[in-house]
């Protein structure tokens, strides 16, 4: 007899704006207070405290133009978002500031989030969506130095970047980009040569978001239709599908996989959450909280993996947070 | 019949004679089965036997020239035997080719699809004869393409000229096409257009099938023609002819050898079965690999079964309803509403009739928005119940829009359909609250005999006929329904007087007495369902007579479709009507009817209107008989 779904853990409320992406930072030990940002269509990047679940600071950087990625470089301390003003910000945050230090102008009025790399000790690549249509553009941080322009080759017809997802095998190996297009192509690109290796066709519709696991050389990409698709990098660097999942509902605005690569998550625009085992696509849980399309699900990093949690934002100005599948 | 040519000339013009006279008489089954497969064995190789026969043939007279060719034509096994045996008969005796080229064609319509194989085949297995079979076609496209020809001749020899034009067809070969490719694309157009132009289903087809046939024969490369239609057996047969197969070997009738030929049938070819290919994407796992740990199985799924798809709400009121219809933009809501409202509607009928005619006004205008399945039928089952609700108003808008402007056929068409169905719930007693669904009423949007002769409602007519003229005294065969009023009662007037009010003053977009008459046939079906189901009801008579005028203003229509529904009008009319009331109020009219009947029965050219007024005449005969032994 399976059981019911569980419900959320606990539920944030208090952004007052719809929440179009979340990170969590609770990988620190000692007396760091874990710590989830958000950041919503009001232009607000919210910190919250989740052993008090309630903010503690509100950052404004974006001028209250949407912010749709957050992610930490290296602590809860340096931070970097990403919002509709074109612009991409790094802030400082360690003990109590929060000021910006410094920001790229991106000049693109998409919706692609970055997506940041670590390469070496302070040295960081983010690969943003550039001015020109169909380009990505990848900056090494914070030197803000371009590494390389990524173009498709002309009348390719890939439309804009939707999602991007920069990886390396391992540390010290080449950092590679996959990158999700409108036409709903997943491209690999070679960054030093700034070349295209592989391009698959994964949907017909434009892929919203992707995650890759580099382990298993194995990928995942939602998109507007009914299909979840997951594909695998061989030893040549050919992306080839390797399954598909129908879904129930049409929908996949954010996919993200577990960093223990156990369990991965979907959030959907037909405001559930789900879940499905890494190895098969096993579908385990469907999450129905939230009243509205649910925009981004993030996985936590806390050590203990009892304590971990997935955090789901959605546009009825709601993050759920649950706990889920935490034994293994 | 048999004698050995010794190489002497002999004469055998006295066996032509014989055999002439002998087919002329009507033996022609009996002298041909025994000469035809004979003369068939001995021609097939020798030279001279052919050249007998074509003397035998030849030699024939005049005057008995036809019935032998007739015999011979239908006798053959295949068209090449038939050349054998005939030779170019057709090129040097005159008679013999206006009996092949016209008689058989134009004139004759009940030969056999074989026939018509023998003939054409045997008109193109020669030179001589094939200028013959391009004369032929021409005359078949000519006959096809007139549109009195199309409006008058019986179906049946309309399907005869497509089959004859069909097998020319494939006939033909390239340079001949070439010569006359203009003119097969004339006479294709002008044919189209006159077949199109019909209300018949059948003929419809028929024009649509050769047109495709022609088009496909005259355009090699290029766009060719196509049309939509229903495929069934009869169009895939006529299709067929379009494909000429190498006649078979006869084997011939000699106790003998041979026997082995049959048993050359093609050996059944080994097929090697493939290894599964390997070609398939290496990536896929095999799902037994043991080699993967399954360590999902840790992971235990929770309870999913309310993960269904995601459904937009109907609105829950009338009111709303009418909002969403027409102004709203959402679409999912505009589906939700078009699928949620006939249930709506029947579930709060006070509502309903508050906004009846508003509803009836927006739904016979309401185009579809997206691609909903079954849009028509959810539109006409809601109008229905929009009209079975609240009938008086509802039905006075909507006859009095059936003779307004601007409306499309396909609108005023639906007006009539929603008017029937309406009528027939309202008539049918209700079991226990629910409607019940009669058989004639599952083709839901086509209640109407659409042209196609509705098998459902003519079975009703011939039930009731046949329970007319049998007498027996059983008791009723299945339980009654438990009798309620006959709700249709009230209204009937109100569904029938409007829609023949104005049917002869012409609007500037409808006119049903000239280039409507689609639309003037399906009214005139209407009205006999109509005055179908007013039986019993008060209005009954006077319908009656209404009806009976109409009928007789529009009898000698030149569109078979509209004289069978008058017909079943005066079919309605007897049945409907007490019979004293219409010997009572219509006797002089009956007896006009009975006359006019009279002359349908053995001049009208279509089948079914024969068939309909010859029913109409036993069901006056009956009534007839009834009321003499009534005692008065």
């Amino acid at each position: 007899m399976a059981l019911p779904p569980p419900d959320p853990q606990f539920v944030l409320r208090g952004t007052s704006a719809a929440i179009h992406t979340l990170h969590f930072s609770c990988g620190s030990q000692g007396p760091d207070v874990p710590t989830l940002f958000s950041g919503s269509e009001n232009g607000f990047i919210h910190v919250w405290n989740l052993k008090t679940h309630r903010v503690d600071t509100a950052l404004d950087g974006h001028g209250r133009k949407s912010v749709y990625c957050v992610e930490t470089m290296g602590g809860k301390d340096r931070l970097l978002s990403q919002g509709r003003d074109q612009r991409i910000c790094l802030w400082d945050l360690a003990e109590g500031r929060t000021s910006v230090t410094d920001s790229v102008f991106t000049e693109n009025v998409g919706f692609c989030r970055c997506s940041l790399l670590k390469v070496a000790q302070g040295r960081w690549l983010m690969a943003m969506a550039a001015k020109a249509l169909e380009e990505v553009q990848v900056l090494e941080l914070p030197s803000k130095t371009s590494v390389c322009t990524l173009k498709p080759e002309v009348g390719a017809k890939l439309g804009m970047p939707m999602c991007l997802k920069l990886w390396q095998l391992n540390c010290g190996s080449q950092p590679l980009l996959l990158a999700g297009y409108e036409d709903g192509s997943v491209v690999l690109w070679n960054l030093s040569m700034a070349k295209a290796l592989s391009q698959l066709v994964c949907h017909q519709e434009p892929v919203m978001s992707l995650d890759f696991d580099s382990e298993k050389a194995k990928g995942i990409s939602g998109s507007s239709e009914k299909v979840l698709s997951i594909w695998s990098l061989n030893e040549q660097q050919n992306l080839q599908v390797y399954k598909t999942h129908r879904l129930v509902n049409a929908g996949i605005s954010d996919i993200t996989i577990r960093p223990d690569k156990k369990i991965l998550a979907t959030a959907g625009w037909d405001h559930r959450i789900r879940i499905f085992g890494w190895k098969k696509l096993k579908p385990l849980a469907v999450l129905d909280y939230h009243t509205a399309t649910v925009h981004c699900v993030s996985f936590s990093d806390h050590r203990n993996p009892s304590e971990r949690l997935l955090a789901a934002g959605s546009k009825d100005h709601r993050i759920s947070i649950w706990s889920i599948y935490t034994q293994t | 019949v048999c004698f050995t040519p010794g190489g002497s000339d002999c004469s055998i013009s006295f066996v032509s004679h014989v055999l002439g006279k002998a087919c002329v008489h009507g033996r022609q089954k009996e002298i041909l089965s025994v000469l035809v497969p004979r003369l068939t064995d001995l021609t097939q190789s020798d030279c001279i036997w052919q050249r007998i026969c074509w003397r035998l043939v030849e030699c024939v007279p005049d005057r008995w020239m036809e019935a032998v060719v007739l015999g011979f034509v239908q006798r053959a096994p295949g068209a090449d035997v038939l050349s054998r045996l005939l030779g170019n008969l057709v090129v040097k005796n005159k008679k013999a080719q206006f009996v092949v080229t016209q008689k058989l064609l134009l004139l004759q319509y009940g030969h056999t699809t074989a026939v018509l194989q023998n003939l054409l085949g045997y008109l193109s297995l020669d030179s001589l004869r094939r200028a013959l079979l391009i004369k032929v076609l021409q005359e078949l496209l000519e006959t096809w393409g007139s549109s009195s020809a199309v409006k008058h001749s019986p179906p049946e020899q309309q399907q005869y000229i497509s089959k004859a034009i069909l097998i020319c067809l494939s006939h033909l070969k390239e340079p001949e096409i070439e010569s006359c490719r203009q003119e097969l694309l004339a006479s294709m157009m002008e044919g189209v257009k006159c077949h199109l132009d019909s209300n018949l289903p059948q003929i419809r087809r028929l024009g649509m099938i050769v047109a495709e046939s022609i088009s496909a024969k005259i355009n090699t490369d290029g766009p060719v023609l196509k049309f939509q239609y229903e495929e069934d057996d009869e169009a895939r047969e006529l299709k067929s002819l379009l494909v000429q197969t190498p006649p078979f070997c006869v084997v011939p009738n000699l106790p003998d050898d041979d026997r082995n030929e049959k048993a050359d049938a093609a050996l059944p070819l080994v097929l090697e079965s493939k290894n599964k290919s390997h070609t398939a994407a290496p990536v896929i796992p095999d799902e037994e690999s043991d080699a993967e740990l399954d360590s999902d199985d840790d992971l235990i799924p929770y309870d999913m079964s309310e993960d269904k798809e995601l459904k937009t709400k109907a609105p829950v009121y009338i009111r709303d309803c009418i909002e969403v219809l027409t102004g709203s933009e959402d679409v999912d809501k505009w589906e939700a509403t078009v699928k949620a409202l006939e249930s709506l509607v029947r579930k709060n009928p006070a509502a309903t009739r508050e906004v009846s005619v508003e509803l009836a006004k927006i739904l016979l205008h309401l185009e579809e928005k997206t691609c909903i399945e079954g849009f028509v039928e959810l539109r006409q089952r809601a109008q229905v119940a929009v009209l079975t609700t609240d009938p008086i108003p509802v039905a006075k808008y909507l006859t009095s829009q059936f003779y307004s402007l601007n409306y499309s056929l396909r609108q005023r068409m639906d007006i009539l359909d929603v008017l029937v169905l309406a009528a027939q719930e309202l008539s049918c007693p209700k079991s226990h609250g629910k409607t019940k669904h009669s058989a004639a009423q599952k083709p839901c949007t086509q209640l109407l005999p659409g042209s196609d002769g509705s098998k459902d409602w003519r079975r009703i007519v011939d039930e009731r006929i046949k329970s007319k003229t049998r007498r027996f005294a059983t008791g009723p065969s299945q339980a009654e329904l438990a009798p309620g009023p006959n709700e249709f009662n009230s209204v009937a007037g109100h569904f029938f007087f409007p829609l023949i009010q104005h049917f002869d003053r012409p609007l500037t977009t409808f006119d049903l007495l000239g280039e409507d008459h689609l639309v003037l046939g399906r009214l005139v079906h209407t009205l006999a369902i109509l005055m179908y189901l007013a039986v019993h009801t008060v209005a009954v008579a006077a319908m009656g007579k209404a009806l009976l005028e109409f009928v007789w203003a529009l009898r000698f229509h030149t569109d078979s479709y509209v004289r069978q529904g008058l017909l079943s009008c005066v079919s309605s009319m007897l049945i409907s009507v007490p019979a004293e009331q219409l010997l009572e109020d219509m006797t002089e009219e009956l007896l006009e009817t009975q006359s006019w009947l009279g002359d349908v029965v053995e001049k009208d050219p279509d089948g079914d209107c024969r068939r309909l007024a010859l029913q109409n005449l036993l069901l006056m005969e009956n009534l007839k008989k009834k009321l003499r032994t009534v005692p008065s």
